[in-house]
This record gives C-alpha cells, structure tokens and sequence, in this order.
C-alpha cells in the first residue's frame, strides 16, 4: 500500500517545448530520454479537447491527466494503477495557482515573464513525488507573499496583496 | 516573433551574471531574476560542468547574507536543483541550520526541506532534534515539510527515522488536514511489517476523524492490506471492515468514493453482493461530464468484467454510449468490457458498432480490441462466422504491422482451437496475402499455410493461392511460397502431379534461394511427379525442425578446422545463452499466435 505518488509535472507551449518542467521519478535518467517522453506525449495529446474538462491518457504505462489554456499545456504524470482523481486534483490545483499567480492572463509570455512564480509553485506542490499541497489558493499565497501565515487561506484582498509583490517582479523586467 | 524573455540566453553569459551575488551589497532583486535565469538554464536541459555547478553552488551560499525573504525562497530552490556534493554541502549547513530554528515559519519549513534533501546520516543526527521537533510544530507547513523530508530520509536513514515515531504518532492526530496525512502516510511506512501495529492504526483512524480526502484515500489503502492480510472468517457474516469502505461511498470528496470503489472490487473473493454498491457508485460515473471520472470507472469496471462479468452487466446501457467518447481510451475501454460482459445474443449487435468505432481509433487501440474479440470467440465458438468475418474485414482495412500482425495471430489461435472455423479461417488468410504488404506476414502466413492446409479436407483449394504468391511476390515471398507448395506435395500424395508441375516452373526463377528450393523438394519428394508416397524420413529432413540453434551451428561451422574428421552436428552444443530482451508488454500472458518477428536488420 504507497503513498500516492507523482512521477512528472510539465508545462509546456503549444509545440511541446519546455515551460517549466519537474520530474520526480528516476524513470527519465537523463534529459534526452525525458525530452523524448515530452515530445511523445505532447503529439499523443495535441490534437484532443483539453480546455473545459480535464482530460486523461493512458500512455508508456503511466496515467496522464492535462489541461490546455492558450498556448499552454499542463501535465501531470502518475503510475498505471494511481487513483486518477487524486492526480487531477494535483492538476487542478496547479492549474488553478498559476492562474491566480498569472492574475488570469495565462499563457505562455507571461509563464516564462514569471518563471520564478512558476517555478516556486511548483516547488509547493510536490515534493520528492509526495504531494504537500492541493488548494490553489494556499499554494498561491505561500509563493506570492511570504509574510502571510501560509497556512492560511488567502481571502481575495490579501490575495491582490500578495500579488502586487508578484507585480513588482514583472516590472523589473529581465533585460 | 516567439517573444520569450529568455530570448538569445546564454550560459556562460548567466554566470557571468551570477557574480553579483558576490557584492558586499547585494540586490535582492536583481540576484533573484539571475537565479531565474540559472534555473531556466537548467530546466531547458543545459549542462552545468562540475567545475561550473561548483562554482554557481559557492556563489549562491554568500546570498545567505541578505535578509530578502523573496531571494531566500529562491536559494532554496536553487540549492536542491544544484545537488551539492558532500563537501559541498558543509558550506550551507550552518546556514541552513540557523533557517531551520529561525521564528520565520517558511524559513524553517524551507531549510528543512533542503537540510533532508542534501544531508547524510552523520548531519541528519545533528539535526534530528530539530526535525522531531518539527514534525508536531503548530505551523502545519514546518510539520508538513518535517513529515515528507522523513518519508523521503526513512529510505536512506530508516533507523534514524523509526525513532520520531512517537511525534509522527501525534502529528496523526492533527487538526491540520494535510499535516495528519503526512504523518499518516510515514506512520504507515514506519510500521508497515508490524501488522498489529497497522492493524491498530487503522482501526482506530476508521472510528476517528480523518481531516482530508487524501487521507482518507490513504486509510481505504491501508485498511484493504488489513483486510488482505487478516485470516479469513467467512462463516460470520461481513469482512471486518467492509462497512468502513462501503460507508466511503457516500463521502463528499470524488476521489474518495473511487478510492473505495476500487478497494472493494479488488477485494480478495469479493462477493457479488460485496460488489454491488461500489459498481452502483463507477456506474454513475460513467455519465459524468469529466472525462477523468468516466475513465476511472470504465477502467476500474473492466477489471472486475474479467472476473465478475455478470455483476457489471446492469452497466451495458451506459457503456455501450461510452463507445462513441471522445476519448478513444474511455471507447476502447468501454468496448472491450462490452466484450467480457456481452452474451451470446449480443455478439452481432456489438459486432456491428465496433465496425464503425475501429475506424476512428489509433492502432493501439485497435489491438486491445482484436484481442478482446478473439477472447469472446473462444468464449462463443459457434459465434465463429461472424467474429472471423470481422476480423477478415478489418484485415483488409489500412493498419500498421503490430495491428494486422494481432488481427493474424488471433485468426491462427481461432483456427487451432476452434476445428469447424478451420476451413473459412485458412480462406482468410490466403485471401489476405494476396494484398499484404507485409513480407513477414506473408512468410508466416505461407509457413502456417503449409501445416494446417494438407490436413484439410480439400487441400488442393489453397494450392491457387500459395502459387500465385510465386508469380506475384518478393524473392523472400516466393521462396516461402515454394516450401509450402512443397510441404502440400510431401503431406497429400494424391497433389504431387500438380506440385511437381508447378514446382519444375520455379526451376526459372529469377532468385538463386527459389530455385535451389525447387530443385531441392523436386530432388527429394520423390517419384518425380507420380502419386506416391514420400518417405517419412525425406519428410523430417525437408520439414523437420533443426534441433540446435542456428547461432550455435553458425558458431561451430567457424570453429571447424577442415580436416579427416567431418563435421559432426551432434558436437553443436543445444542451449542459447539468450539476451534478455527489453520487453515493455503487460503482464497478462497472451496466446502465441504466428510468434515474434527477428530483430530487424
């Protein structure tokens, strides 16, 4: 009996190349082998509806759950006997983090404009392929502000609080 | 123009960059957006030479110096992406140590994370008074870290982290819904091979409050190994704890009542009455609106179809609406189950919305259909007609070759098991190697030909088509093709006349593989086109199977020295030290059909 148990979770663009990517599972040893998973599961996915529901693929064994907005793809990979409403509560949530961190602009220019937002997000979501976090009003708040007790769940003022801070990153644009 | 801010980045300039964090006065922000950009760096896949890793690794530790909370978050993240050495490591472990008992909370809960991430054993004793500390800290997110970074350490250090027992134990009781799955999820680790210990865990969680769905799907996991591994009282009444799963089918987290769903039809002897809720609840999944939910249920409902065919079968209305999904994983899913669970009577009707379904799917799809198929034909042999005119059907539709390889492998098994579908299965194939594109197929298909067809009661009816394959074909075809005229000549006297007549034509060929053949069989078969019989002996040499393996004989025709002594076949030693394959298939066992391809040149 485990502990559930995420492998991968990826971001990619709208032609499968990398956004922001984490993997958990030494399934992938080495970047060549994990690019290749990408492009694969990339094509696999393409051309299907992801953008009201949620969608799944059974693919190389492992249960993959993804959604797209705008030119974004995200994915989140799980092993072939996972409960799969326990993976796409980690998609959701992500999902739904980004979006706040994004202020509802989501899509690729501004994932990588806030790459450190993202990149921290995903930083509170999982850890060693064991999930710390599933609200994505909670994971939102810990990497918008962190002066706020992160426990807590953020109510929509603190939130646009915290994410004046998030602001204050874009303007410092990275020339 | 793709925008990206990262346009015309470039390593070495990155690490130029990366020397500010050496200024007396650091710029918070400006170190955070180089560190963005060494982490986008490494994300990308960029290589980072140990000398250079090294280098970023040192530069980074001075940044412990700013007090900036937003530059500390991103120095964690770094430092873990950057796996410092052992050496290495001791730089930031005081600092780290001071984050680890610092009244910030995400400072604590961050240093910890990184501590236990990077740390070896003799550190982690340092600091395991902090970590058990930790794990019962009132800020959830310091107890949360502290528990995943002893889920992760019990695999390095597992004596070192048996001895939090006592804190994870209390950490179980948190009001914090993700701190007690956390500890939960160690505390079951911890105990796993004490099964009275878990024993009491559950029992006692399953009387208590649980905080969070995922804890809850943490609790049915372990109370399915509680009730696996209890000794069996199937005399009085329910299995202990069943009422606790059945009572998760109502809970108001989704992935709970699945959860629960799926323990009890995996539940060892599960009783058709034991099903029955849990089969109610994936039905009404299979009409949800998330693909995520149907798929789930389908899935988890064609498993219990292997088993349980009649208990999923109040389900057929709803799958049979699943067939036309959007997701072709929910429509195969759904079809195949169909396939387990349908009667004999349904067979035709189902036939005829798979016809239109197999079009629209991808080849891999399509295999998990064919073999579905030929599982409902061995299940309904008088079926035979018209499961083997679907397959003959779709044999002749666009397909790749594991596809059209399946869909022939699954018309051989039909043809051995099922006598009265001999005649019309041959038929099929003959006709199919008249269009097949596929040498190794044809070959086989040829070989196969050879064997069955002569035992048949008319067996000139396939002397057409295997002829025809001689004119028509590639050498390899042809030379396959003669073999098997020549087999139909050796097994029924009655042909020979017409086999030698068709034999002595191939003598023209433009292959030397395909004459030698000819030249062979008319040689050997003996009675040089009268009907007579061919000795059994002739027939062992020309149709036997080689006894010792091809690379074995290869191997010792080297070896031999010419000499007096001729080469003795029986010195060719018979066993195959074999490589292992790298085979990627499921582990259910498949009937062999034609057998694997060679590896490919």
């Amino acid at each position: 009996e485990s502990c559930p148990s995420i492998k991968n979770i990826l971001l990619l663009d709208s032609e499968g190349n990398r956004v922001a990517v984490k993997y958990y599972s030494d399934e992938w040893p080495n970047n060549s082998v994990k690019e290749a998973f990408e492009k694969s599961l990339f094509t696999k996915t393409q051309k299907t509806n992801a953008r009201t529901e949620a969608e799944i693929a059974m693919f190389e064994s492992h249960i993959i759950v993804y959604k797209f907005v705008q030119d974004l793809h995200f994915f989140v990979t799980g092993a072939e006997n996972e409960n799969e409403l326990i993976l796409v509560t980690v998609l959701q949530g992500f999902f739904d983090a980004v979006g706040l961190l994004l202020r509802g602009t989501v899509d690729k220019k501004e994932a990588l404009e806030n790459l450190d937002l993202i990149l921290l997000c995903l930083d509170e979501i999982v850890d060693g392929g064991i999930i710390l976090e599933t609200d994505a009003n909670v994971i939102a708040g810990k990497v918008a502000s962190h002066s706020i007790d992160a426990a807590a769940p953020l109510s929509e003022q603190t939130i646009s609080q915290a994410l004046a801070t998030a602001r204050e990153h874009l303007a410092r644009s990275l020339l | 123009v793709d925008y990206s801010p990262f346009l015309g980045i470039e390593k070495g300039a990155v690490l130029q960059e990366a020397r500010v964090f050496n200024d007396p006065q650091l710029d918070p922000r400006r170190c955070s957006q180089v560190i963005t950009k060494l982490l986008y760096l490494l994300n990308q896949g960029e290589t980072f030479t140990k000398v250079e890793a090294t280098e970023v690794f040192f530069a980074v530790t001075k940044l412990f110096q700013s007090r900036d909370m937003g530059l500390r978050r991103m120095v964690y993240v770094i430092i873990k992406e950057l796996s410092p050495s052992a050496d290495e490591v001791i730089i930031v472990t005081s600092s780290l140590m001071k984050d680890m008992t610092s009244k910030t909370d995400m400072y604590r809960a961050n240093a910890i994370r990184v501590l236990c991430r990077i740390t070896d054993g003799t550190l982690l004793t340092q600091i395991e008074r902090y970590l058990k500390q930790a794990i019962v800290d009132k800020n959830p997110v310091v107890a949360s870290a502290a528990l995943v970074s002893g889920i992760h350490l019990l695999q390095t250090n597992p004596e070192i982290v048996k001895r939090w027992s006592n804190e994870v134990q209390e950490a179980v009781q948190s009001r914090a819904a993700l701190v007690q799955f956390h500890a939960l999820a160690l505390l079951h680790q911890i105990r796993q091979n004490d099964r009275l210990a878990v024993n009491k865990l559950v029992s006692s969680l399953t009387r208590g409050s649980v905080r969070s769905p995922l804890a809850q799907c943490l609790l049915i996991r372990y109370t399915s190994q509680v009730i696996r591994e209890s000794t069996n009282d199937t005399q009085t009444g329910d299995r202990p704890f069943y009422d606790f799963l059945e009572g998760c089918l109502r809970h108001k987290a989704e992935m709970v009542i699945f959860e629960a769903a799926r323990a009890i039809t995996e539940l060892n002897g599960v009783t058709s009455r034991e099903l029955t809720p849990a089969i109610t609840v994936l039905q009404l999944f299979l009409s949800s609106s998330k693909p995520v939910l149907r798929f789930a249920a389908v899935r988890t409902l064609n498993k219990v179809a292997m088993s349980h065919p009649t208990a999923v079968t109040n389900c057929n209305i709803d799958m049979e609406s699943l067939i036309s999904d959007q997701n072709r994983s929910i429509a195969t899913l759904a079809i195949t189950t169909l396939l387990k669970t349908g009667n004999e009577s349904s067979v035709d009707r189902l036939m005829k919305q798979i016809t239109n379904f197999m079009s629209d799917i991808a080849d891999e799809f399509k295999i998990v259909v064919v073999d579905a198929i030929r599982s409902l034909c061995l299940k309904f042999p008088l079926k035979h007609r018209s499961l083997m005119n679907f397959l003959s059907n779709i044999l002749r539709e666009e397909g790749g070759f594991e596809y059209k390889k399946a869909i022939v492998d699954s018309i051989v098994i039909l043809i051995r098991d099922i006598p009265e579908a001999k005649e019309s299965g041959l038929l099929h194939l003959c006709e199919f190697i008249e269009d097949c594109e596929f040498t190794y197929l044809s070959t086989q298909i040829l070989h196969f030909l050879g064997i069955e067809g002569p035992k048949t009661s008319d067996p000139s009816k396939y002397i057409r088509y295997i002829y025809n394959r001689v004119h028509l074909e590639n050498a390899t075809v042809r030379a396959g093709a003669v073999s098997t005229l020549a087999k139909f000549g050796a097994m029924v006297d009655g042909l020979k006349p017409r086999i030698f007549v068709l034999l002595r034509r191939c003598l023209f060929d433009n292959d030397d593989e395909v004459r030698d053949r000819a030249t062979l069989y008319l040689n050997t078969l003996g009675g040089d086109g009268a009907v007579v019989e061919t000795d059994d002996g002739v027939k062992e040499f020309l149709f036997g199977s080689l006894d010792v393996p091809l690379v074995n004989l290869e191997n010792s025709l080297k070896n031999y020295n010419p000499s007096e002594k001729a080469f003795d076949i029986n010195s060719v030693p018979k066993d195959v030290k074999t490589q292992p394959l790298a085979e990627k298939k499921a582990t259910s066992k498949k009937p062999t059909g034609l057998g694997a391809p060679p590896p490919g040149p």
